[in-house]
């Protein structure tokens, strides 16, 4: 079916496809450096003795999510053209297992 | 490569449906190897009827009982069910969208041969020291203390078999969301589309619970786990939420299916466009939705508590709501059309106030208060056969005789299907209805038998005489198949005349390719739309080309017999000492297989434009 992706004029094309892996590189290269920041930081509040578990954990629980989102969207190109739907299956199913999960914490066990 | 106009030899006919890629055939090993666990499950139903048709019957023993009841259940929804609903998606859906086949082939073939291979270890159980006795549910509680290897095969049966519906509906996803011919949006998709694509949703997030819960089950019965065992710090509750999270969303996983096959049929032979198409889309996916908040309306009386219940409970209720729109919707559907009683449209026509009885007593079990009565009594029994034979059963019935034509190439005799038809209904309220009733006066769900004189008589001798009427009706149909293969006339794309959606377009059966041109979709109904228009066939949105396959395949076969295999080795690991390296050569055969796929590159061969047009001129495309 989709065999009319070739078509454009290469040259336009290599230009065009330089520029955006050059960006897309320095965004990916951002991110790295802020992930493992973030990392750092994350051993630095479990270390850190004045810091109680109370919150240390949801801390380095944020942190785990801000990690995953960088993941998704810069690593494995979820912010793409065309990604809508697998984004809509990932959040529905976040969504399921959040819920499901609160309703545990909640009414079911408490 | 063609197959169209070679005879081919027995053996030739087999190692081509063992290697095939090709969704049409997928269908009818579906098909076959479905019918043939729903006889099984049938005959099973049979002896648990016999069993209980009189007081103090001793026809099978106590144990036996329970071994017959557990197998019925568990081959019914998994082994049944399941595989006929996805022999209806593969016969249909890919041709409902316009595409040549599904996304992946090759995991569809996978898909099926796990469910089998799954399915036959399941059943190896009679043979090899008795089979799982603790209910289709096999709670912890129960399970763990079974002494036969029953439970194991359960299990491990249930994980590979698992795997092949995941697979299945993951499969299914990718091919609505990429192959859909153009023009076909999603607001066009045909509403058995619709149904597939939510369906397979729920399998993606349904299932894992499932496997979650096996896999816990399977370290406690054979690696020395105790995730279940209190006595051992374990918690037995654990295993009833997953498995309900899992079954609660399975019951849906069956159903919606069954609504999509209804409302091709409604529409087709009220010979009108289905009544609110977009509202039927809304509350498809809205059930899909909400099925997944209401698990712990089976377990009211465990003690979660009254919040919980009462929680649970309007949620559960809530599900009624979209449920209505749709009966209301297909009442409309047929509300001013001109409507053929067709055999399909005679079971459509059951079907409503069937399932409607079986979603009034849904409602009235998810009153968890009343729910403390009707737990575990023959009222339940009677709610959810209301709603899995009066929905499901009869959608597959109806289905069957609606696209047999489509997957064979000759229709099912019409009058043998409305005896089929007659004796299925009659005998389905037969055995049922009078179980409401039943359970209300006290009779326990999964009890082997009943004592005299507290009026329980009468109701279990009518329940059994409606089960015989069953059985003949399944003969009957039996009948007609083997009548129709042998003498059935060939029949042209359209056999009801009446047909909406693309897959009425093609030749009966479709040829290999589906479509010689990817046709362009202008419309919901496709193929009436250009009927209506006066033309034969489908704007074409190509000109005519090689057309490229995918090659046929070993490997899913080979994979899903390495992990039989393997579950056979380690199920027996702990009696004797050939059970760890079988199970160890097993996955290596897996293994083997999987390294095959991924480094042999196999690009598929091409049809050449010549040999299409030639097959078309043939009749393909008549
Ligand atoms: C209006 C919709 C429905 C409602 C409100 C509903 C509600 C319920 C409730 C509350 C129970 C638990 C009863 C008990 O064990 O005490 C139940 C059991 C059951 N329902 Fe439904 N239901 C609905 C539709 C369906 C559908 C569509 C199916 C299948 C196609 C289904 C299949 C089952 C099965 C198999 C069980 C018994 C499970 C077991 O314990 O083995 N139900 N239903
Ligand atoms: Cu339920």
């Amino acid at each position: 079916m989709a065999n009319h992706t070739h078509v454009q004029n290469p040259k336009v094309d290599v230009a065009y496809r330089r520029k955006k892996n050059a960006e897309e590189m320095k965004h990916q290269i951002i991110s790295f450096t802020l992930m493992i920041f973030l990392t750092l930081i994350a051993f630095f509040a479990v270390g850190y003795e004045g810091f109680s578990a109370w919150f240390s954990v949801p801390f380095i629980l944020l942190l785990a999510v801000v990690q995953v989102i960088f993941q998704l969207y810069y690593f494995m190109h979820m912010s793409h053209k065309g990604h809508e739907l697998p984004a809509l299956f990932l959040y529905g199913g976040a969504a399921v297992a959040f819920i499901t999960i609160w309703a545990f914490l909640t009414i079911v066990w408490i | 490569m063609s197959t169209l106009a070679r005879k081919q030899g027995v053996g030739a006919v087999i190692w081509d449906y063992l290697t095939t890629v090709d969704h049409k055939k997928i269908a009818i090993l579906y098909l076959i190897a479905g019918g043939f666990f729903f006889l099984l499950g049938g005959l099973e139903a049979m002896i648990i009827r016999i069993q209980l048709a009189v007081p103090n019957n001793d026809f099978i023993s106590a144990g036996f009982y329970n071994e017959v009841l557990t197998m019925h259940g568990t081959t019914m929804i998994f082994l049944a069910a399941m595989p006929l609903v996805f022999a209806m998606m593969n016969a249909v859906v890919p041709i409902q969208i316009g595409a040549r086949d599904v996304a992946f082939p090759f995991l569809n073939s996978l898909g099926f041969w796990l469910f089998f291979f799954g399915g036959v270890f399941l059943n190896l159980s009679w043979f090899l020291g008795g089979a799982p006795d603790a209910g289709w549910t096999s709670y912890a509680s129960l399970s763990l203390a079974s002494p036969t290897h029953g439970i194991d095969f359960y299990v491990l049966g249930l994980q590979i078999s698992g795997l092949g519906t995941l697979i299945g509906g993951i499969n299914f996803l990718v091919t609505i969301i990429n192959m859909r011919a153009p023009g076909m949006t999603y607001m066009r998709m045909p509403m058995f589309t619709w149904a597939t694509f939510v369906t397979s949703a729920l399998i993606l997030f349904a299932f894992p619970p499932l496997t979650v819960a096996l896999i816990f089950m399977m370290m406690d019965r054979l690696f020395g786990g105790n995730f279940f065992d209190p006595a051992l710090g374990g918690n037995t509750i654990i295993w009833e939420h997953l498995f309900w999270i899992f079954g609660h969303p399975e019951v849906y996983i069956l159903v919606l299916p069954a609504f999509g096959i209804f409302s091709e049929i409604f529409a087709t032979f009220s010979r009108k466009r289905l009544f609110g198409y977009s509202s039927m889309v809304f509350a498809t996916v809205l059930i899909g939705f909400l099925g997944f908040m209401v698990w712990a309306h089976h377990m009211f009386t465990v003690g979660l508590g009254p919040i919980a219940n009462a929680i649970f409970a309007v949620a559960t209720m809530a599900i009624a709501v979209p449920t209505g729109i749709k009966i209301f919707n297909w009442l409309l559907t047929m509300w001013g059309g001109s409507i053929r009683f067709t055999t399909p449209m005679m079971y459509a026509v059951a079907f409503i106030p069937s399932f409607v009885i079986g979603g009034v007593t849904g409602v009235m079990n998810a009153a968890a208060a009343a729910d403390y009565q009707y737990h575990d009594s023959y009222f339940v029994v009677a709610h959810f056969h209301y709603v899995i034979v009066g929905g499901v059963v009869f959608a597959l019935l109806a289905g069957a005789h609606y696209w047999w034509p489509k997957m064979f190439g000759k229709m099912l005799d019409e009058k043998l299907g409305k005896v089929t038809f007659w004796l299925f209904f009659i005998g389905f309220h037969l055995t049922f209805f009078i179980q409401h009733f039943l359970g209300l006066m006290g009779m326990p769900r999964r009890v082997f038998t009943f004592l005299p004189g507290q009026g329980l008589e009468t109701g279990n001798l009518i329940s059994t005489i409606g089960a015989f009427f069953m059985a003949a009706g399944t003969i009957v149909l039996l009948a007609n198949v083997v009548i129709t293969t042998v003498k059935g006339k060939r029949v042209g794309n359209d056999p009801w005349e009446d047909g909406r959606t693309l897959e009425w377009a093609v030749s009966s059966p479709a040829p290999e390719y589906n479509f010689a041109q990817t046709p362009l979709v202008r419309g919901l109904d496709a193929y009436w739309i250009e009927k209506m228009e006066g033309k034969k066939g489908l704007t074409p949105a190509e000109p005519l080309g090689d057309i490229h396959m995918p090659n046929p395949t070993i490997l899913p076969f080979v994979m899903s017999l390495g992990l039989f295999i393997s579950a056979l080795g380690f199920l027996f690991h702990n009696d004797y000492g050939w059970g760890l390296p079988v199970g160890i050569i097993g996955l290596l055969i897996t293994l083997v297989a999987m390294f095959f796929r991924s480094i042999i590159d196999d690009h598929g061969f091409h049809i050449p434009k010549e040999e299409v047009m030639e097959a078309e001129k043939k009749g393909a495309g008549a």
